[in-house]
């Protein structure tokens, strides 16, 4: 990056605001819809005055019915069009799994290869603000399961603003997951700021002795710890994978090939979760390099509790991305 | 010693029973925005101030044998059914004696004992569970009711939809009841509904259905108890949709960008609360001190609701996965 460009203090929130408004400028043929968009401003206000701004034709305040305008936004990407379609959180997007799972993702290979499906659906996921058990869980690695769509997952402000527009270029259904912790979360951002490549994991912290793999708002939390392993004179690597899938295996290879230790973090609960596939892939392609076991550490497999001390226990945290790290990697000295 | 007003009539005394419900409720949660701001509550709060007719009149019509399922917006719905408000407030604390552990909050409040099946944030979620409890119920030969609260918003689910027509087609015991409040979170019921006339909705079902002034507590629970009746009688369920306003925000966290604050004045002069009260006065069924006693003493619950909450004590951490599965070992 540009380290003389011009950067302006900002919010993941704007961050992602900013992305939209650049896509619905862009594009006529881009239209956002889903419940609360336009008159209540967006549930995280996201898109607070783009209905002034750009209508109600191409910000679509939908009725509670989660499963058809999923559909619709499938039907009006076949039909021409670029549909950003909002789900409010990704507990209500189980009511769209069937248009997500059954029609997005098998279109193409269904239609061999006839009809294709240029959509993006956003929402919000994950816990962190006492919203129990039916608005707080982290099922995009559970998404990352299914061929035919990929998995987007912003953890900074560049790709809360840049990855947009990017997805909505791709021929294929992108679904783009936006941690509810992250809005408020401040930061630079260069004034020039804008589209960004959807294909890479991107190392955030260089180290030698562990790779800490994850992505989102565990990033955050890695980085924390992988600072505090510095202190005391543990060099951690931190990666953030930026997408789910498809997953960018030669960047994980290359850093396990140098720290010859990996460590997965992520929100979702354990089993069978997209930290076990990305500790297989280790085990497949680079078992010879390593110098411990594939750790992780992922949420506790409960439905998230509501009280503060619980919903903090469930979730994993930097103190147990530490002691992780400190179990794996010998004492120096 | 002042001269006491004639004694009042049982209609009468049950008329001041629902408006005491609706008064607790009131300042229950005005308590409850309260212990928001001082972040004792946390999580999603939605407010009833305004609706408490709604689950008031409902209630009344219902027995205990009945079930009721609530949405996320179930304070009003709690309290009116019965349940307590000391284990209510602990639970929105998060305190380990609340109704829930602290595992549910605000939204997921759940009584065994009044069949309170639960606080659903799924909205339209819990619809398809009435229907389910309501079959229970007739493949064992029980005379019950299963009522089912909903708003406006959720008549736009496809579970709305399903479950009308699988319980007319079954002929099963279930209260549909839509707590319309003519918006869905931001969502204007004429932006969310090609007919707004929700009640119009159940004739394509074959369901029963009435609309009723839900600012009208008295209206709501002749009309529920006629419904009540119908659907325990075996005739199939029953729609009601009442027609109320939310006074507050959505939820605390809601700007309020989509009406105005002539709107919510219009609609407050029809304050449920205020309505019963003055026509008891008039009737001469409620005097002035009658009122302020009722007042205090739902102050005390109320207080004694938030001393028990605070008294309350954290589940220890170890027991964190507990209740992913049940502890017995058979159904
Ligand atoms: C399936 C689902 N979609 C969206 C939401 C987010 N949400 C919570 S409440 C609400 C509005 C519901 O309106 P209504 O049914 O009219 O009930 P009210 O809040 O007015 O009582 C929305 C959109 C949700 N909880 N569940
Ligand atoms: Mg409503």
């Amino acid at each position: 990056m540009n380290g003389a460009a011009e950067t302006i203090k900002t919010t993941y929130r704007e961050a992602v605001r900013q992305g939209l408004h650049d896509a619905l400028r862009r594009d006529q043929r881009v239209f956002l819809m889903g419940e609360d968009v336009g008159h209540y401003g967006g549930c995280y206000a996201v898109s607070k005055g783009f209905i002034q701004e750009f209508g109600p034709e191409r910000i679509r305040d939908t009725p509670l019915s989660e499963l058809a305008f999923t559909g619709i936004g499938i039907g009006a990407a076949m039909g021409g069009m670029r549909p950003i379609v909002e789900i409010m959180t990704v507990n209500f997007s189980l009511l769209a799994l069937d248009q997500i799972m059954n029609n997005a993702a098998t279109l193409l290979h269904m239609s061999g290869g006839l009809f294709n499906v240029p959509l993006v659906i956003r929402m919000a996921t994950g816990a962190g603000r006492q919203l129990a058990a039916q608005h707080a869980h982290s099922l995009e690695g559970w998404y990352a399961h299914i061929p035919g769509i990929k998995v987007l997952t912003p953890a900074t402000l560049e790709d809360a603003r840049g990855m947009l527009w990017t997805a909505l270029e791709d021929p294929d259904p992108v679904l783009i997951f936006e941690n509810q912790t992250l809005y408020p979360l401040e930061g630079e951002l260069p004034v020039t700021a804008g589209p960004v490549e959807i294909d890479h994991a991107q190392v955030m912290r260089g180290g030698s002795d562990v790779s800490i793999i994850t992505y989102s708002a565990s990033l955050y939390k890695a980085l924390a710890a992988a600072e505090s392993l510095a202190a005391e004179g543990i060099s951690a690597e931190v990666i953030d994978l930026r997408t789910l899938r498809p997953l960018d295996d030669d960047t994980i290879m290359a850093s396990v090939a140098k720290t010859r230790r990996a460590l997965v973090v992520d929100e979702g609960w354990r089993s069978g979760g997209i930290s076990a596939e990305i500790s297989a892939r280790i085990m497949e392609q680079a078992f010879y390099e390593l110098d411990a076991p594939v750790e992780r550490i992922c949420s506790v497999e409960v439905p998230m509790p509501y009280a503060r001390h619980m919903e903090l226990a469930a979730l994993p945290q930097a103190e147990a991305i530490v002691a992780a790290v400190k179990r794996m990697v010998p004492t120096h000295g | 010693m002042k001269k006491k007003p004639p004694q009042p009539t049982t209609d009468q005394e049950h008329w001041i029973r629902l408006l005491r419900q609706m008064l607790l409720i009131r300042r229950f949660e005005e308590k409850c925005a309260e212990l928001y701001s001082a972040t004792k509550i946390r999580g999603f709060l939605h407010l009833y101030i305004g609706e408490e007719a709604v689950s008031v009149g409902v209630m009344a019509a219902l027995t205990p044998v009945d079930a009721v399922v609530a949405t996320y917006r179930e304070h009003g719905q709690a309290l009116a059914r019965g349940v307590s408000p000391g284990a209510l407030m602990a639970e929105m604390y998060g305190k380990q004696e609340g109704c829930c552990r602290g595992r549910g909050g605000s939204m997921h409040i759940f009584d065994a004992a009044t069949r309170f099946y639960g606080g659903n944030a799924i909205v339209g979620g819990s619809i398809p569970l009435a229907v389910g409890l309501a079959l229970a119920d007739k493949m064992q030969g029980r005379q019950r009711v299963s009522c089912c609260f909903f708003g406006d918003g959720a008549v736009a689910e496809g579970a709305f939809h399903e479950s009308m027509n699988i319980a007319s087609l079954w002929k099963l015991p279930v209260l549909f009841v839509c707590e319309n409040n003519l918006y869905a979170m931001g969502s204007a019921l004429r932006y969310t509904q090609a007919v707004t006339d929700l009640a119009a909705k159940g004739a394509g079902y074959a369901v029963q259905s009435e609309a009723v002034d839900g600012m009208d507590v008295l209206a709501v629970e002749s009309a529920a108890r006629k419904a009540v009746d119908s659907v325990r009688g075996g005739n199939g369920p029953c729609f009601l949709e009442c027609r109320t306003y939310r006074f507050r925000a959505h939820s605390m966290f809601d700007a309020e960008l989509y009406r105005t604050k002539e709107e919510v004045e219009e609609w407050k002069k029809r304050d449920p609360i205020l309505q019963l009260s003055a026509s008891l006065r008039a009737q001469e069924a409620l005097a002035d001190a009658d009122f302020e006693q009722m007042e205090s003493e739902v102050a005390r619950e109320v207080d004694d609701a938030i001393a028990f909450a605070e008294a309350g004590t954290w589940e220890p951490v170890d027991d964190l996965t507990r209740f992913v599965y049940s502890e017995r070992r058979t159904g």
